[in-house]
């Protein structure tokens, strides 16, 4: 009976020979080039993959992961990321929040704004970094000098800002669905009973739209995270600077001078297509994932705990 | 409409304001004007004859703007290594190809996992949900000597390939367009279904004919993220397709004029406008559908 399921002429032979075939085009692309790439890519991270020896690669245990914990540009490649996505996630948030309160209002040009504020983020990463580096080096160093991302110490905030430009329209959308999601009739109740705006916004908006916040805050963390493009066109990972003294300390080296806005995503494009280090740049992309995945779990752990005390 | 109605209700949750509005609308429309800078400084500087003009005056409207500016134009446009037209071609097609198929596949692969009731059906979809998770960075060097493997082992050129990429696309957009179509399925009453059925439609009839024009509202919000995403999308084609290669999208042509003229701004700046003005045309007319998918897309 069994070889009938698929070949026999029965309905649920039929039917499950329909399964397959509809399932097929996409599940194969997403084994093809996703799943396959993988499982090989954590065998990969266990080998001397280098450029000039691509299929003779041996097995080499845990060398690769050893040779990144004790690379200093790694670990600053690492505190940089971190760094600059927190700065980020929060900038983002609170001038996207801002935003959607602002065009959630009754006002004329209502749709205007949320075309408006939205607009930047139909720019590609590459050319929205092109702009900036533009704006912050040419243009804006009229009144600001020197450029935000000409400093090491302050390009991840140059950086911060400019993602900020492109995506707080999108995470504004998050926050308009779900403010207007927020019933009218509870606003008008506390304000019969006399709560003033900001009362209002922090007892009955903030709890209201508490899970936005936790798929607004996942989203943007995620995507700082993964920022390349933009790095690649607004600052080819400078200024170099030296590394600070205490991150010096943590490695027992003297201070060496280190690329400041040297994201994860740039380190390992550089270790694999540059120095042709594919091995330690695969395992760099494993620990990348887990990265992530840590970060990003405890923050939906951490807001959603919060979601339910509010 | 009854929807439009409804949000019209929920929009104006503070009505206390009311008496203020006009200021909201002033701040909101300095913000922006604010928001809006960027692009003008951009706009300023295309007309710039050359890099001194810029560190001269980088905020001011210079002479000759509109000669300046058609001159910056005819020199992207007639460019050998830039390719403005190919590449426009290119990207067109790509992103074109690309989203139907990631929009017919994925929509039928939702369905069936979400009408099969077998562990198989379950298995599946949580394995389209894990690669949600994975950030290309991961799979890219895998994936690069992958793309060479299939090469030598079927004979079938993937890289600098239209097919390739699209293929590739394909993959990478499943995750997300499959979660979403499985989101929307669920909430389809099954009845309608049965009743194709009785009617006497097959199940392939009973997608195409009847499913598949339900999914409207879903597939314009999968059409907008994944559009953008693929549109500007530079990593992957840079990776798939190769620098200078004859296949040549808009985002790897930008890269290429900004790498041969490292500091002619005026040129950089140009190139752009050109490569933006294409979406941003294409949302001034769909910006309603754009802006709802988008907002339906992120509570998802």
């Amino acid at each position: 009976m069994t070889k009938n399921i698929l070949f026999g002429n029965s309905r649920r032979a039929q039917s499950n020979r329909s399964f397959w075939l509809f399932l097929f085009p996409s599940l194969s692309a997403f084994l093809l080039f996703v799943i396959v790439p993988f499982i090989t890519g954590i065998y990969y991270s266990f080998t001397n993959w280098s450029g000039l020896n691509t299929g003779n690669e041996s097995f080499i245990g845990f060398d690769n992961y050893r040779q990144i914990l004790s690379d200093p540009q790694f670990g600053f490649s690492f505190l940089q990321t971190a760094t600059y996505s927190l700065l980020s996630v929060i900038i983002i948030n609170i001038v996207a929040f801002g935003l959607a309160l602002l065009v959630t209002q009754n006002t004329i040009l209502k749709n205007v704004f949320r075309a408006g504020f939205f607009l930047p983020n139909l720019i590609g990463g590459l050319v929205l970094g092109y702009i900036w580096q533009f704006l912050y080096n040419r243009a804006l160093i009229v009144w600001f000098e020197p450029s935000l991302i000409a400093v090491g110490n302050t390009s991840i905030l140059g950086l911060a800002i400019v993602v900020t430009w492109q995506y707080a329209g999108y995470i504004m959308m998050i926050y308009i669905a779900a403010l207007q999601n927020v019933p009218q009739d509870l606003i008008e109740a506390a304000t019969i009973d006399g709560a003033n705006a900001w009362q209002r916004l922090r007892a009955i908006t903030f709890p209201l739209v508490a899970q936005a916040f936790t798929i607004a805050l996942f989203l943007t963390l995620v995507t700082s995270f993964k920022q390349y493009d933009t790095v690649v066109s607004l600052t080819q990972s400078g200024p170099a600077m030296q590394m600070p003294v205490w991150f010096a300390n943590l490695y027992g080296i003297n201070p060496i001078t280190v690329q400041s806005t040297e994201v994860i995503t740039y380190n390992i494009y550089e270790t694999a297509f540059v120095r042709f280090q594919l091995g330690v740049g695969q395992a760099k992309a494993i620990l990348f994932f887990l990265l992530i995945g840590i970060f990003g779990g405890l923050q939906v752990y951490f807001t959603q705990k919060r979601e339910v005390e509010m | 409409m009854q929807k439009t109605t409804n949000n019209k209700q929920k929009t104006n949750w503070s009505v206390t304001l009311k008496q203020n509005n006009w200021t909201i609308e002033i701040i909101s429309l300095i913000l922006l004007i604010l928001f809006f800078m960027p692009i003008i400084i951009v706009l300023i500087n295309v007309g710039k004859a050359d890099n001194n003009a810029i560190i001269l005056d980088p905020l001011g409207l210079p002479q000759n703007y509109f000669r300046n500016f058609l001159n910056n134009i005819e020199r992207i446009l007639t460019h050998r290594q830039i390719r403005y037209f190919s590449s426009f071609g290119y990207s067109l097609l790509i992103t074109t190809l690309s989203l139907t198929a990631i929009g017919i596949f994925s929509s039928m692969a939702a369905w069936v996992l979400v009408r099969t009731k077998t562990k198989y059906s379950k298995a599946i979809f949580f394995l389209f949900l894990s690669g949600l998770v994975i950030p290309f960075q991961v799979v890219m060097l895998p994936l690069v000597r992958l793309l060479q493997d299939i090469t030598n082992f079927t004979g079938i050129t993937m890289k600098e390939t239209v097919h390739g990429i699209v293929l590739a696309y394909v993959g990478f957009g499943a995750p997300l367009s499959v979660f979403m179509f499985y989101g929307f399925i669920k909430s389809v009453p099954l009845e309608i279904e049965e009743a194709a059925i009785i009617d006497g439609c097959n199940q392939r009839q009973v997608f195409f004919r009847v499913v598949f024009p339900i999914l409207k509202p879903i597939f314009v919000t999968m059409l907008v993220l994944n559009g953008l995403w693929i549109w500007n999308d530079y990593l992957l084609p840079v990776l798939v397709l190769g620098v200078k290669n004859p296949v040549q999208t808009l985002p790897l042509s930008v890269g290429v004029l900004a790498g041969l003229y490292t500091k002619d701004w005026p040129l950089i700046l140009t190139q752009v406008i050109l490569a933006a003005i294409p979406l941003l045309i294409l949302f001034l007319f769909v910006q309603k559908h754009i802006i709802k998918g988008m907002t339906s897309g992120a509570i998802k």
